[in-house]
């Protein structure tokens, strides 16, 4: 399995390269789908200017990368390009490794369960075969490297790739079930992935045989060192920065810039327009509103997914790339490499070709509607909006078809493939 | 939501749009056109109105009484124009300046990518001369501009005439609150290019040109004029720009409501309107008119010289004076009268012209069709595409899972075949002029239009032989899915395209959605070839040409059309090589390549 990986690899670093080449990677790098106020290589050029002039940063609300960011690409600034790569290429290796491992997991389940004969006999075809699961993680990598999203963000140096490859290695160490080395760096870039907490914790719990029981001290002793180790490396990672810049100037600026979302530069989320066009004195309530919608999703989600965490992993990362305040799409990529590992989930997805031609529709109207706003001027920005709206709502309705695919074919798991209704007729699930 | 997620409904619907797709698809293609057709229709059109406020209310009194003395200017500059063989830059500085404009020039030059043979240049050098009169009441900020273009011959001179009278004429008003630039360009669009650039410190089209020495403010609109005789019968308003772009429909209507005010005769497409929109002679003449501008904006090319303002967010038009064989005849004052009002009116605008429509079309000055009424006959053809896809949504999985790689191999290999093709039409033409002429008894220019036409012609031969050496026997479902890939590239396609330039969106969507829909492998291969030929996009071209020289009453034999054809090619290339016309790369890169893939399942084996 390595070869491919490696074809693979190589020839995701070649097209990457020969784009940087390309006139294109400076028109890609302005694109507004492609790169967020939060990660644009202009601003953290900028930033560093000014950390070589000895002014902090943050002076000028320009830069808002964390402080490790800016650091890094201080000792590395010369080498961006393939740094950018090398994230590209750690994310795809760190998820092929943490799909790969998975997947055993599953299997090994699905063999306990087969032979405590737990499942229905009707439910045969439901079962998955090794031989259909052996190209899931090369597929997972392909996703990733080749996905146009990524090469996009990749070209344009956006900060995302490296907030993707931070995630990525927090999902595989999440399943290596190491809590020891399990640290919040992902934390440290940005506050949404907070809510992937939830589901890493979910995962040790099963991966130690602890039942999830508000009445068992076991849990909560596993909760407290869970979240005692969680809220240190955070304190370890913010007293990283504050010594490494000698201020809390990052805290306003990377933190709260997230969160009071002062930049109303379009992009492919929700925000912008709504803010830009409301009375100012509703804005915090609405701010609080839309924050609040980002982080609601995870209690639901775990309470229903708390067996299968890496479903809620999956359905979280989406989530965040949906709802979060300043969306890419390099955000999108990541959730999306999770895609082929519910290859198996095919049979009961509903609209995913609906669903994927709406994205492929909208991803080519971004820029034409774009073209008419600003430059032609002949469209405004509802135009624009129109289009992201649509976006969002194909997203959303990609994520929930996914997670409706999953819950029914657990139920059927339970319950036989054939549902028979009380008087013996054939019934159908519906869900309303 | 009840319809996407109750398995009951949606079985009915998908059986229902499987059953009767053929019959939706024949009714949607007829209601579309209908639909379009009916546009022209005067009652399901609305009348035009001005939407600017600072432009409708407030009266302006034209009181322009030096028409005579603008048109000895124009014999003066007609005069000089032919002692210096060109421009006269000196006689014009001088002449601006004793206007009391502040004068300057501009030097360009351009090097077209082959000889341009309708207007007979290559090595284009020329010099472009404006004048600003400064705004006296107000801070200077905001410019308006008039041009008249310097062309070679004996057309043209009276627009610079009446430009220099103008130009006399407001030095000595006080009410102007924008800067007023006057502009005499060489070379019609390539000096207007160059000067444009300069104006806006851009170079899009790597042209030589020395940096303009005075500016005014950022400009708000401009018109363009071109008048080529003492009197005219009519003028006519031309309006369509670069890449089918249009002005803010207040620009025409200004013009229009002058005109009214005035009692001077004006025509759009050369077409007067008529008020007997119930007949049938009035209706197909709304129908003609309306028909003109769909083609003009479908061509992507400037129709005036003010088609490259509206890049920079200009609102620009161009005023043509036509001196026909009518009785009633309107004379130079009562064009510069026109002309004052107009700018006076502009001269009041408080922000850029941004109320009324961008996206509109005409079919007579006085009444126009909005987007929200003519995007209903794109969307009904766009509709079908829809359809076809809609009755196979499971394919594509089945396929990826039941025909793994080589099936892959067999959809993605015409992709990038086709593709690769769409990059030599586009590329090989300018690049093998050369050696064409080297090798054949060609010009430049016809070398690079019958090397545009012969990698059109190969591609049909190329494509599906490639393919069925490289992976061997296409299955059943190869074609499938191929159609289902092909027809979903063609309806963003279009989508995106008419959003842009409806007028091409439609008129590419009016020939492809029926070969789009109709093609497969099990159809009669000898007859449907033919048919998928003449609804290819070069032969929409040569259709096209036809029905426009038919249309503005000029029909040509077979065999000018032919040449006029050729030359049509030539003038697209050029457009694109010299103002960044898209029209060229789509067709070449996009459109043709769908549909070769199209062609591809044709010939399926």
């Amino acid at each position: 399995m390595a070869a491919p990986l490696t074809l693979l690899l190589l020839v995701a670093v070649t097209v990457r390269a020969a784009l940087y080449r390309s006139s294109l990677a400076d028109l890609i790098s302005e694109r507004v789908e492609v790169v967020s106020p939060l990660t644009a290589w202009k601003r953290v050029v900028e930033g560093l200017a000014l950390l070589d002039l000895g002014v902090s940063p943050y002076s000028g609300d320009v830069f808002h990368e964390t402080p490790l960011i800016i650091y890094l690409f201080h000792f590395l600034v010369d080498y961006a390009e393939i740094t950018f790569m090398l994230a590209d290429v750690i994310t795809a290796v760190a998820l092929y490794l943490s799909v790969k491992d998975y997947n055993k997991q599953v299997f090994r389940k699905q063999k306990y369960a087969l032979e405590a004969d737990r499942y229905p006999l009707d439910c045969l075809e439901l079962i998955r075969s090794p031989k259909e699961m052996q190209y899931i993680p090369l597929k997972v990598a392909m996703f990733y490297l080749l996905n146009p999203f990524t090469i996009l963000s990749c070209v344009a140096k956006s900060t995302c790739g490296l907030n993707n490859a931070v995630i990525a290695l927090f999902v595989l160490s999440t399943i290596k079930g190491n809590s020891r080395t399990h640290s919040s760096p992902a934390e440290g870039n940005s506050i949404y992935p907070l809510t992937l907490c939830a589901a890493a914790l979910l995962y040790l719990l099963q991966r130690q045989y602890i039942p999830v029981n508000l009445r068992r001290f076991s849990f909560w002793w596993f909760v407290a060192q869970y979240a005692f180790m969680y809220l240190g490396s955070l304190f370890v990672i913010v007293g990283l920065s504050f010594f490494l810049l000698g201020s809390w100037d990052f805290l306003p600026s990377v933190y709260g810039f997230i969160l009071s979302v002062p930049d109303l530069t379009p992009n492919i989320g929700l925000f912008w327009y709504f803010f830009a066009e409301m009375f100012e004195h509703f804005r915090l309530f609405f701010l609080c509103v839309f924050q609040i919608n980002v982080f609601f999703y995870t209690v639901p989600l775990s309470i229903k997914l708390k067996e299968h965490p890496v479903f809620l992993i999956f359905m979280q990362l989406a989530v965040i790339s949906i709802f979060k305040s300043y969306p890419t799409v390099g955000d999108i990529a990541l959730y999306m490499a999770f895609l082929p590992v519910w290859s198996h989930l095919h049979r009961f997805l509903r609209n995913i070709f609906l669903v994927s031609c709406v994205l492929l529709a909208c991803s080519a109207l971004f820029p034409v509607l774009w073209h008419l706003w600003i430059y032609a001027g002949s469209a405004n920005s509802n135009f624009y909006y129109a289009i992201t709206l649509l976006f969002n709502v194909a997203q959303i309705l990609l994520v929930s078809d996914y997670f409706y695919a999953f819950l029914r074919r657990e139920h059927h798991l339970s319950h036989g493939l054939y549902l028979k209704r009380k008087d013996g007729s054939e019934a159908t699930l519906v869900l309303k | 939501m009840g319809l996407l997620s109750d398995p009951n409904r949606r079985r009915a619907l998908i059986s229902l749009l499987t059953r009767l797709n053929a019959p939706i698809c024949v009714v949607c293609y007829m209601a579309g056109v209908a639909w379009f057709m009916g546009l022209a229709f005067e009652p399901f059109t609305l009348r035009t109105y001005m939407s600017e406020n600072a432009m409708g209310s407030t009266m302006v009194e034209e009181r322009f009484p030096a028409g005579e003395r603008a048109l000895g200017t124009g014999r003066e500059f007609s005069a000089h124009k032919k002692k210096a063989g060109g421009m006269p830059v000196d006689w014009l500085v001088k002449t601006m300046q004793s206007r009391g404009l502040e004068v300057f020039t501009q030097r360009f030059s351009r090097r077209l990518p082959f000889p341009d043979e309708d207007k007979e240049r290559y090595m284009v050098k020329g010099t472009n001369v404006y004048g600003i009169l400064r705004a006296p009441r107000a801070p200077r900020t905001e410019a308006l501009v008039l041009s008249a273009p310097c062309s070679p011959g004996d057309d043209n001179n009276q627009a610079v005439g009446v430009l220099l009278g103008l130009a006399q004429y407001f030095r000595n008003q006080v009410f102007w609150a924008k800067d007023i630039i006057f502009l005499v360009n060489e070379h019609d669009l390539i000096g207007m290019q160059a000067w444009l650039e300069g104006y806006h410190h851009t170079n899009t089209t790597g042209m030589d040109w020395s940096p303009l020495q005075g500016r005014g403010g950022s400009i708000q609109a401009a018109l363009s004029l071109e008048l080529s005789s003492d009197v005219v019968t009519s003028l006519d308003l031309v309006l369509e720009g670069l890449n089918g772009q249009l002005p803010n429909l207040d620009l025409a209507n200004l013009f229009y409501a002058f005109c009214q005010k005035i009692g001077v005769l004006c025509t759009t497409q050369g077409k007067l309107q008529r008020n007997d929109w119930d007949s049938v002679s009035g209706y197909s003449h709304a129908v003609q008119t309306m028909m003109l501008m769909v083609m003009k904006q479908a061509s992507g090319r400037p129709w005036g010289d003010h088609g490259l303002f509206l890049r920079y967010h200009i609102e620009a038009a161009t005023i043509k004076g036509i001196n026909s064989f009518r009785q009633y005849k309107t004379d130079a004052t009562t064009i510069g009268r026109l002309l004052e009002g107009m700018y006076r009116k502009l001269n009041n605008l408080l922000e850029r012209l941004h109320q009324s429509y961008f996206f509109y079309l005409m079919p007579s000055l006085s009444h126009f069709v909005s987007i929200g009424y003519y995007m209903p006959a794109f969307g009904l053809l766009a509709l079908i595409l829809l359809l076809r896809v809609s009755f196979q949504p499971r394919l594509l999985t089945t396929y990826l899972l039941t025909d793994g790689v080589p099936g892959v191999l067999s959809v993605l290999t015409p992709l990038v075949i086709s593709h690769l093709t769409g990059v030599a039409l586009y590329t090989l033409p300018i690049h093998f002029q050369e050696i064409a002429v080297e090798h054949f008894p060609v010009s430049e220019t016809e070398a690079v239009v019958l090397t545009a036409i012969a990698v059109y012609t190969a591609g049909l031969a190329l494509p599906h032989n490639t393919h069925r050496l490289l992976t061997g026997r296409g299955t059943e479902n190869g074609w499938k899915v191929l159609k289902l890939v092909a027809v979903l590239y063609l309806a963003v396609l279009l989508g995106c395209t008419a959003l842009i330039n409806f007028s091409l969106g439609f008129i590419l969507a009016l020939t492809l959605v029926p070969v789009a829909a109709f093609v497969t492998p099990d159809v009669p291969k000898a007859l449907s070839a033919f048919i998928m030929v003449i609804l290819s996009p070069a032969c929409t071209l040569l259709f096209s040409v036809f029905l426009f020289q038919e249309l503005q009453e000029m029909p040509v034999s077979f065999l000018d059309g032919w040449m006029l054809y050729l030359s049509v090619i030539s003038q697209g290339i050029l457009d694109h090589a010299l103002y960044g016309s898209l029209v060229y790369p789509l067709v070449a890169l996009l459109v043709y390549p769908c549909w070769l893939l199209f062609w591809n399942i044709l010939f399926w084996k």
